[in-house]
């Protein structure tokens, strides 16, 4: 027979699993980051990405409420989204060097890595592009009453695109099991959000009648509590949220925004690394509470490290598609 | 043997049965647009669907075209067979970059592994006294992006069988009905068929010059041939069906034959439908012509609400009578 104290035990193992399970994937996106600036300022990478470094906490927590065959839309800084659902880092940088290996044949690259075997609906380089897009999807799960569960991210940027309220209209109207996650990085493109966005922007949510809510977007633990119950809540056919994700982003808008002084100070930026990071901070809780050591983050850091350039080794051995295949894919 | 039921239907009753039937087929079908359910549109092209299939698979949405449509891409790439009501062609504006950029991209950037099976219909055609807003034939802005496919039906047989085939691709394919049209009657099997889409037909066969026409202006290049063999001038009239795919083959051949074309399409005239094809047909069949293609569109003007004023921006039979008696030199 179970006692208390061991089942406290058993749920408190687990808490540690999925604890280091979530580090582990805030890890792996930072490092995957730091391989594509790599990748960019080697000239090993055609075109640009965008980064997705100091937002690790969204994708993760917001990822970690969800099921394998849940959906998720990304952004054009989607990097995150992918791994934080499941996507393999080689053959994502295959996808960003233009390889035949990459998750799209090397046809999307950095901006539309796709990936349907994790749910992942595809990433948009279009601001707010793929709003409709994810709520079309939990309009098929509603049908498919399997209790799967569509998250649209975006930028606060995308809050000025009409179309993200026109179907969170219709999400409300329809109980959709969408969660529409804003990650407010305070800045559209080299614009600070405050001469861009007027009024309280949970309202925004709220007027059509969908529960909103505010996170810290740095504490993977406080995303990950939202985000469960705004997923339990659309399983449960109570349908959509909208969930805004207050976060930084450290680097540029892309990997060739350099100097950024003209729309941001760089103590703004030393602060938000210092004092706000997702990683550090998640890190320093862990050990505080005792449930893992320096050693063993250390050994996640050391395993990922590995892993991120075993992959971009593979990326840049992967051939090139044949310009034959121009044509292939345009109809299905 | 009995003959195959094949019964006098209007244009507007093909649509519907169309849709009735892959609704009845696959469980999949739904339709979403504006008063598409109890109104059965303004049109009434829908009555009666919503009785049958209900308001989960007939379903009435609010004014949000792009919303609504970008709910139709992503429905499509995960299960659903959205078939996109959007009232009057004009308003495409506003689903443009759910079909420009979303629906037509999303399996080749993909890598070819989502797909977008859905359907959009909508309507075109001017001389409804409608104006700038409600009578604009605006077909080629899709007709020219990958990923799309552009279908313009000219009869009730063709809207039934088109439409078929159109819900069953696995692409985003916009479907152009004439609302002029809808009251046009022709006959219509009972039983199932789907008739392939990058295939022309021919309408009318002839030697003397080739009318290549869409959607709305097929009864108008009929009209036309019919007064053209008053004359003495056998006109061949051919519908090419779908823009794209485009049945290139046909039009060159019939020209082959002909020698001289007039290419008659409802959308603006300039960098259009028209353009396209002469193109196709000047390159497919330049040294058995013995006349500059003529192109036939609409005025480059906004379509004027007063009727005299209309009446004069879209080719009618008496203008394309006259324009295909000169290039045969017959004046």
């Amino acid at each position: 027979m179970t006692t208390t104290t061991d089942r406290m035990k058993q749920d408190s193992q687990q808490d540690v699993e999925q604890y280091l399970r979530m580090y582990r994937r805030m890890v792996m996106i930072r490092l995957f980051e730091e391989q594509v600036n790599e990748l960019y300022t080697r000239a090993l990478m055609p075109g640009l990405a965008h980064l997705y470094v100091g937002e690790e906490a969204v994708a993760v927590g917001v990822c970690e409420a969800l099921r394998a065959d849940d959906y998720i839309t990304s952004t054009h800084r989607g990097h995150g989204h992918c791994v934080a659902k499941g996507a393999s880092p080689d053959r994502m940088f295959a996808e960003l060097l233009g390889k035949e290996a990459g998750y799209c044949k090397g046809k999307g690259g950095s901006m539309h890595i796709a990936d349907p075997a994790t749910g992942n609906l595809g990433a948009n380089a279009i601001v707010a592009g793929s709003a409709g897009i994810a709520t079309g999807a939990a309009f098929s799960a509603k049908r498919a009453g399997k209790g799967q569960v569509a998250v649209c991210f975006f930028g606060e940027g995308a809050l000025g695109q009409g179309v993200v309220y026109e179907v969170m209209n219709l999400a409300a109207l329809w109980k959709l099991p969408v969660i529409y996650v804003c990650e407010n990085n305070l800045y559209t493109e080299y614009t600070h959000c405050s001469e861009t966005l007027a009024g309280d922007l949970l309202q925004r949510g709220t007027a059509f009648g969908v529960p909103s809510e505010e996170v810290d977007g740095q504490d993977v633990r406080a995303v990950y509590a939202v985000a469960k119950r705004m997923a339990d809540r659309a399983r449960s056919g109570e349908g959509p949220s909208f969930l805004i994700c207050n976060t930084y982003r450290y680097t540029g808008h892309h990997v060739g925004d350099i100097n950024r002084e003209y729309y941001r100070s760089k103590q703004e930026e030393l602060q938000w690394k210092t004092e706000r990071d997702p990683l550090k901070n998640f890190a320093d809780w862990l050990s505080n509470q005792g449930l893992t050591d320096a050693a063993a983050m250390d050994r996640i850091q050391q395993e990922v490290r590995q892993e991120m350039k075993a992959a971009v080794e593979f990326a840049i051995a992967s051939p090139y598609p044949s310009p034959d295949k121009v044509e292939q894919d345009v109809y299905a | 043997m009995p003959e195959p039921a094949t019964r006098e239907l209007t244009f507007a009753q093909a649509v519907n049965e169309a849709l009735a039937e892959e609704m009845r087929r696959d469980p999949n079908v739904c339709i979403l647009g504006e008063d598409v359910a109890e109104a059965g549109t303004p049109f009434k092209v829908l009555s009666g669907l919503v009785e049958e299939f209900g308001a989960d698979r007939v379903i009435d949405t609010p004014i949000s075209e792009a919303g609504f449509t970008g709910i139709g891409v992503g429905a499509a790439m995960t299960g659903t067979r959205p078939v996109i009501d959007i009232m009057f062609g004009d308003f495409l504006t506003l689903t443009m970059d759910q079909m420009v950029n979303q629906a037509a991209k999303v399996h080749y950037m993909s890598g070819g592994k989502w797909k977008v099976p859905m359907v959009l219909r909508t309507t075109l055609g001017a001389t409804r006294r409608s104006a700038a807003q409600h009578s604009q034939s605006l077909h080629a802005w899709f007709s020219h992006v990958p990923g799309l496919k552009v279908v313009l039906p000219s009869t009730p047989y063709d809207a039934k069988g088109l439409l078929k085939s159109a819900i069953r691709d696995e692409n985003p394919v916009i479907f152009f009905e004439d609302k002029m049209m809808y009251k046009l009657k022709g006959p219509v099997p009972a039983e199932d068929y789907t008739i392939p889409f990058g295939v022309a037909d021919i309408k009318r066969d002839g030697d003397d010059i080739t009318l290549v026409a869409t959607s709305s202006m097929v009864q108008v290049a009929l009209g036309a041939a019919a007064l053209l063999e008053k004359i003495g001038i056998s006109a061949e009239v051919i519908d090419p069906r779908t823009t794209w795919p485009l049945d290139e083959n046909t039009l060159i051949e019939s020209v082959k034959k002909t020698s001289r074309a007039i290419v008659i399409d409802e959308g603006y005239g300039r960098y259009g439908v028209t353009a396209e094809i002469a193109s196709v047909i000047a390159e497919g069949a330049f040294f058995d012509l013995e006349a500059p293609v003529k192109r036939m569109g609409a005025m480059h003007v906004p379509i004027p609400f007063s009727p005299p004023l209309e009446d004069v921006t879209v080719p009618t039979e008496d203008t394309v009578f006259k324009t295909a008696r000169t290039l045969c030199g017959k004046n």
